[in-house]
């Protein structure tokens, strides 16, 4: 879910012809003086975070004028709250409060339609509020083909308590909210207070909108960076990961870090599970035993080697983890060697120095754990894989073991060297990448190994040398699938000759940084 | 008996010709399911494995006769489109694989299914099978292994995740014990069939012995089957398993169902209310097999 701050929301909200205070965002003390000049009048400052009781950490200043309010700016951009520095404030006009509502607007599962709710009181949490006072609280089912008809909106206020001028003001705004919470695919929306002044006009006072990630798409005007549910901006890899999972449509790729400065001595494992259910299951099995997550990753849904691979990349980007966990349900519908070669490629790239335990139980399990087995076997770091028969709690078991072994140490992150590819090389594009085959190595080639590898059948020899017996664009359209066994096969048998180059953009960059400390 | 569908049941595959479609149009057809033709609009007149490929849901009906229930393959900005196209058709059941289909467009599917008395599985949803039967959509990704991994008998399994589906299924078989009807009820915060829904059904099916149900924290889902067992409108033992113990209120993680939404959707709440009703709430999915043997006694 992606959250819009106060000001995106309020903005959408004016433009939908509710009433808002006016004002806007700064980002600097003097852009925030800027503002109050123009407002003319007393205002309040807010700290734009998606947190909860702002008031309560000094988030919510009064400015009586301009000079003030560049003073209370100062104090405030910069400010730390949780895990979050203040980087923008919203400067807004000053109501005359006389009373306080509440609205809003959530996805009601049980009847399938959203649920457009109003309260007579407001101010504190609704969940308070219905504790308190259950019957200020008034619900309406709405049907998504109609919409909100005014008749409907005038009922929920006056089943609430309100008639008069009020209610129609207040009915008002409600059919315009739904509007706009549907015009924007948000699947919640509050207005808490939504307050009516002493000059008895109705204002959205403030605005939290969450508009729904699967419809992100639709809103390129949102300027929405990674559609995602989370309580804070995203951090850089996980824009990294998002970047991934926006290219390639092929199953799904999610990736959330819990901490971005692993603090010494405590035991974090990167974490990378396959499917909600078993990841979360295989979570709470790490956990037991006492590992923390340095990130939650899940890659589900069938996914390409290719795209596994950009994962154990980007979870391999995280200094200071001394293991890693894959496991998924254990019954997996998916062909899981498809899984067990983006390892195996990502794997053998970093040249991991820390224990890996991968469950791979599923379709083609025992071929998934005969690919960790055979083509890790020069790395320094013990890989085991396990399959349907073999629990997450056994498994995580396995990880402890393997970590002790190694002494527990950290995983160092690697630079990301620029591949090496000879001029004349013979390469075609796939999907997200490149495939490149250095023919002169291949005149040493006994096997000729990587055509019988393609499990697609779209490499031939010609001329005793691999070429694609398909046409180019072909290829480039998702022919090949990116399945990795051709590079794995000639890396670990025949003459390193394959490369297929798949970028991840910017982690080449991330990675120096933390290098640089 | 099984619930929802059996190897009599017609079926057609819309997005036939995509990549998952015709990767699972296969393990349908091999596993014995009643597929009866394949919709991709602009390839009428093609066939995969065998199965005619028509432009539309309505010429399908037109040329191969009634259809019971569509499986939908279809990326999900179109899927919306394509479910209405199948409800206006006619057909009853319909199949929604495809994850991250906009939740307004679940809802404008959910508002005519209502309508035309149509009902639907997923989004977002691995699908169902019927051991010994009939499969839709990709459990089991191949018709051998889904026949190794579950085989017909007295246990109901309802899942709000794709991967526990087949682990709690398969963990079931290989205690010996087989299951009547295996259903993905999707991971999505809104669902066309959920949990109370399929509790209902297996309440009327005689092969139904014993029901497990793979629960999840955020949604109303388990909570409304405790509302059933108390209403005694779902009297069969129940065996629940609620996933995400661990995780933090408000963190989405990969399922957009496991949403912590106020007081109710907890892990705490939901355990706490099963267990009131007399559900058999087990602390690892591992102790389902012995718990359903113990009930079948
Ligand atoms: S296996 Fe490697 S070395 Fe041999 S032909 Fe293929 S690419 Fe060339
Ligand atoms: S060329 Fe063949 S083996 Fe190599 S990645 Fe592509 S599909 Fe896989």
């Amino acid at each position: 879910m992606a959250r819009l701050y106060e000001y995106q929301g309020k903005k959408l909200l004016r433009e939908g012809g509710v009433r808002v205070p006016e004002g806007s965002v700064a980002f600097s003390p003097e852009e925030a003086r800027a503002i109050a000049e123009r407002i003319g009048k007393p205002v309040v400052l807010k700290i734009q975070v998606w947190l909860t009781g702002r008031a309560g950490m000094g988030g919510i200043q009064f400015a009586d004028n301009p000079g003030q309010a560049e003073d209370k700016a100062r104090q405030m951009l910069g400010m730390k709250v949780k895990n979050y520095v203040v980087d923008r404030i919203l400067v807004e006009e000053r109501l005359n409060i006389k009373s306080e509502f509440f609205a809003g607007l959530v996805m009601d599962d049980a009847r399938k339609c959203p649920l457009l709710i109003f309260s007579s009181v407001g101010g504190t949490g609704i969940e308070e509020i219905a504790r308190q006072n259950p019957e200020k609280i008034s619900r309406l089912a709405v049907d998504v083909g109609d919409g909100v008809a005014e008749f409907e909106a005038r009922n929920l206020v006056r089943k609430a308590g309100l008639s008069g001028s009020v209610m129609l003001q207040l009915a008002d705004l409600l059919t315009k909210l739904y509007k706009v919470a549907r015009a924007y695919d948000a699947r919640s929306a509050e207005i808490n207070p939504l307050v009516l002044t002493a000059e008895e006009s109705v204002y959205a006072a403030d605005c939290h909108l969450v508009i729904d990630d699967y419809a992100v798409f639709r809103h390129p005007e949102l300027g929405i960076e990674v559609a995602r549910e989370f309580d804070r901006p995203p951090t850089e890899l996980e824009k990294i990961a998002y970047k991934v999972e926006e290219k390639d449509y092929r199953g799904t790729f999610y990736f959330f870090q819990m901490t971005e400065r692993i603090p010494e001595g405590d035991k974090y494992i990167g974490f990378h599970g396959a499917g909600g259910g078993g990841s979360m299951m295989s979570m709470d099995a790490v956990l037991n035993k006492g590992f923390k997550l340095a990130n939650y990753c899940d890659t589900s849904g069938n996914p390409p080697a290719s795209k596994v691979y950009r994962a154990a990349k980007i979870i391999l980007s995280q200094p200071g983890i001394r293991g890693y966990f894959a496991s998924g349900s254990g019954v997996a519908s998916q062909e899981q060697y498809h899984s067990a070669r983006g390892m195996v490629k990502a794997f053998r790239e970093e040249n991991l120095r820390i224990p890996a335990v991968i469950r791979l139980g599923g379709n083609f399990e025992e071929e998934a754990i005969r690919i960790l087995g055979a083509y890790l076997t020069d790395l320094p770091a013990r890989v085991e894989g396990y399959g349907r028969d073999d629990s997450p709690e056994f498994c995580a078991g396995r990880l402890e073991e393997l970590i002790a072994e190694n002494n527990g140490a950290l995983h160092i992150v690697q630079p990301i060297a620029d591949p090496k590819i000879p001029k004349d090389a013979y390469a075609f594009d796939t999907l997200t990448g490149r495939l490149s085959i250095d023919h002169q190595k291949c005149a040493a080639c006994q096997t000729k190994g990587c055509v019988g590898a393609c499990a697609p059948k779209i490499l031939k020899l010609e001329a005793e040398k691999p070429v694609l017996a398909i046409p180019a664009e072909d290829a480039r359209k998702g022919k090949c699938t990116e399945c990795l066994a051709c590079e794995i096969f000639c890396t670990y048998h025949e003459q390193k000759a394959i490369f297929i180059h798949l970028p991840i953009p910017g982690l080449k960059e991330y990675r120096e940084k933390i290098l640089r400390g | 008996m099984a619930i929802l569908v059996d190897e009599k049941s017609r079926v057609i595959i819309q997005g036939i010709t995509g990549r998952e479609g015709m990767a699972r149009a296969q393990l349908m057809k091999d596993y014995g399911t009643n597929v009866v033709a394949g919709v991709t609009p602009g390839r009428g007149g093609q066939d995969v494995y065998g199965i005619p490929v028509y432009d539309s849901v309505e010429e399908s009906w037109e040329k191969q006769g009634p259809i019971d229930i569509s499986v939908i393959f279809i990326p999900a900005a179109l899927v919306k489109n394509a479910a209405l196209e199948a409800m206006a058709a006619g057909v009853k059941l319909l199949v929604i694989v495809p994850d991250r289909v906009p939740i307004y467009d679940v809802l404008e599917i959910a508002r005519v299914a209502k309508a035309k008395g149509a009902r639907f599985v997923g989004p977002n949803t691995l699908g169902l099978l019927s051991p010994g039967k009939a499969v839709l959509g990709m459990i089991g990704g191949r018709a051998q292994r889904a026949r190794e991994w579950f085989k017909p008998g007295a246990i109901g399994v309802s899942s709000r995740s794709g991967g526990m589906t087949s682990a709690i299924s398969y963990y079931l078989t290989q205690a010996g014990l087989g299951q009547s009807s295996i259903i993905h009820v999707g991971g999505d915060a809104i669902v066309g069939l959920s949990h109370p829904e399929i509790m209902e059904l297996f309440e009327q099916d005689e092969q139904t012995k014993v029901v497990a149900m793979f629960g999840e924290i955020g949604t109303t889902q388990e909570e409304r089957v405790a509302d059933l067992i108390e209403a005694h409108s779902f009297t069969k033992p129940l065996i629940a398993f609620i996933g995400g113990k661990a995780a933090k209120s408000g963190t989405r993680f990969s399922h957009a169902g496991a949403i912590v939404e106020g007081t109710r959707g907890s892990y705490e709440t939901k355990v706490k209310r099963l267990r009131d009703v007399g559900a058999h709430v087990v602390d690892s999915i591992f102790d389902i097999p012995k718990k359903a043997k113990e009930l079948l006694k």
